[in-house]
């Protein structure tokens, strides 16, 4: 009993910020309206934020799909270095690789363009995403895809029909990560974009608390916090079973 | 390797290696799209910030040579040396917290039990959140005048009088890390679990049935046992806090005096305040050697 006690003591910390700041945000309801006009409009913002995890999500799970494919079914040169290679994003601290991307970027016409910003971020997922997808092709059984070659398929066929399927999970899952972290990302937007109207929610909303010098409205910045967390907070609910998988196959033994 | 030999030595026409040579590019096909977002968003700005370090790069206008000033200019930045020692401090006191705090939440939901699903989510349910967002949302909450935390306080007697959260230099960091602590110590909680999950039920019960008490179990079973898992995590928050940048950015605005500016938030002030292309570029190389070399010796010495 006193087991429950505890817990439900630590329930109420953990819980306690978001209750609030759901609650402070709906004292007024203007709040919402105000946070809708402010800006270049909360309307902008989040449609930029959902572009850019849509474009993420998308080219993360195409991307880490092939890749993963490839990886576990064929051989060829240079695999283990590609392999490596991308693992070693991991170990490069994002400043050291967003600063001269700020300049790359801008070589290549992507300088403040949201579909940049997400060809970043999916760099930034496929260690992860393609270390899972590799995982998963490699967990299915050959004569799944033998069976698909026999009748007649290419393996562009047996892929896109059968194999794609059968790791749907781990396609859940990478999506959810790459959700997640380009929905809430701060430092690469705010570094690769530098114009108002390109900018996601966070850079927004952080903005506001740094330009309104001493005025800031309380109220309307939690309407902010909780546009940017419902979105995240119920997803995590709805596919937690699928982030914990993803958790403990991809964050463990990588 | 013998295999290998064999095989190329047949007739091209021969079917097999004809297959053998068609899945090789197949799987470079694959491969391909990776190793296009790798090569050029990777490998190509890991090259170029080197060669950034080595030139005057301003924000606008053209590069000139000018290796080694970034380098040597690093050392006579009072910012940086103050900003390498508060994110030691930063680091040292985080990990120190976010891993009692998340192997105590560990070992407190480890167990299947009505309920503890609820827990769980419960405690991990702050990092779904947004780092900014959450930064934003102590922002708020620790307000003087609209949060709830001050007037709790002094409604239980704790406090006399509004509290300056973000006011001085050691509140500021308090904050911060409470902030990532609610923040974090689920997402590490989760980590722990799957590693205490991993110890097998029948080692405990031999402690117990040869009259191991709670401690001893503890200190001679679970923590050795967790070893691996606790590296990581280790791992994972040094790095982490050492990079700190997002709640320094958002929730302290480095303040105040400058006594909660990090290392990486050195890097975007030289870039995007002194529009110094080149001096932040110097910064995060000796950053990405530090913190390469730091995790080599973890690795080595935790694992």
């Amino acid at each position: 009993m006193s087991r429950y006690l505890t817990l439900s003591a630590l329930a109420v910390l953990f819980l306690f910020p978001l209750v609030w700041s759901g609650y402070a945000s709906l004292e007024e309801p203007a709040n919402y309206l105000e946070m809708a006009r402010f800006g270049e409009g909360l309307g902008t913002y989040a449609t930029n934020s959902v572009l850019v995890s849509v474009m993420t999500v998308v080219g993360t799970l195409v991307i880490s799909a092939l890749g993963g494919y490839g990886f576990a079914r064929f051989d060829f040169p240079g695999k283990n270095l590609l392999f490596l290679a991308t693992l070693a994003i991991l170990m490069v601290p994002y400043a050291t690789i967003l600063i001269p991307l700020y300049v790359l970027l801008g070589y290549i016409g992507l300088q403040n363009s949201l579909v940049g910003l997400s060809l970043v971020f999916v760099m930034f997922q496929l260690p992860f995403a393609l270390f899972m997808m590799r995982n998963a092709f490699e967990a299915l059984p050959r004569e799944l895809e033998e069976a698909a070659l026999v009748d007649g398929c290419g393996t562009l066929k047996a892929f896109a029909r059968i194999l794609l399927h059968a790791v749907r999970p781990a396609l859940i899952t990478v999506g959810l990560f790459a959700f997640l972290a380009s929905w809430n990302d701060f430092f690469a937007p705010l570094i690769l974009l530098n114009d108002g109207s390109s900018f996601t929610l966070p850079v927004a909303v952080v903005s506001m608390t740094q330009q309104t010098f001493g005025a800031i409205d309380y109220g309307m910045l939690q309407a902010g916090v909780m546009v940017m967390a419902f979105p995240c907070l119920i997803l995590f609910i709805v596919l937690q079973r699928h982030y914990v998988r993803g958790f403990m196959s991809g964050a463990l033994r990588g | 390797m013998t295999l290998t030999i064999t095989r190329s030595r047949r007739p091209a026409h021969s079917a097999p290696s004809a297959r053998w040579r068609s899945r090789k590019v197949q799987g470079w096909l694959y491969a391909a799209p990776t190793a296009v977002i790798v090569g050029v968003l990777f490998i190509a700005p890991l090259v170029l910030v080197v060669w950034m370090s080595l030139n005057r790069w301003p924000l606008l206008g053209p590069a000139t040579f000018n290796a080694p000033d970034n380098y040597l200019k690093i050392a006579d930045n009072p910012l940086f040396l103050d900003a390498v020692l508060f994110t030691l401090k930063y680091t040292a006191i985080t990990t120190v917290l976010l891993s009692a705090v998340a192997l105590g939440l560990a070992m407190l939901v480890q167990d299947r039990r009505p309920g503890i699903g609820f827990f769980r989510t419960a405690f991990f349910l702050p990092g779904a959140v947004g780092f900014a967002a959450a930064g934003l949302l102590f922002y708020g909450m620790l307000n003087n005048d609209f949060g709830p935390i001050d007037p709790m306080l002094q409604a239980l007697g704790i406090t006399s009088e509004p509290v300056k959260w973000i006011g001085t230099p050691n509140m500021a960091l308090f904050s911060t890390i409470a902030l990532v602590l609610w923040r974090f110590a689920g997402f590490n909680m989760l980590i722990l679990l799957t590693g205490l999950q991993a110890i097998p039920t029948e080692v405990y019960e031999a402690a117990r049935s040869d009259g191991a008490n709670r401690w001893q179990i503890f200190t001679k079973i679970t923590l050795p046992l967790l070893r691996p898992t606790l590296a990581l995590m280790l791992i994972l928050s040094v790095t982490g806090s050492l990079l700190a940048f997002d709640q320094f950015f958002v929730f302290t605005n480095g303040g105040p005096d400058n006594s909660t500016v990090s290392m990486v938030m050195v890097v975007y002030r030289a870039a995007f305040f002194r529009f110094d292309l080149g001096g932040a570029a110097a910064i995060s190389v000796v950053l990405l050697v530090a913190l390469v070399g730091l995790n080599t010796v973890m690795m080595r010495r935790l694992r």
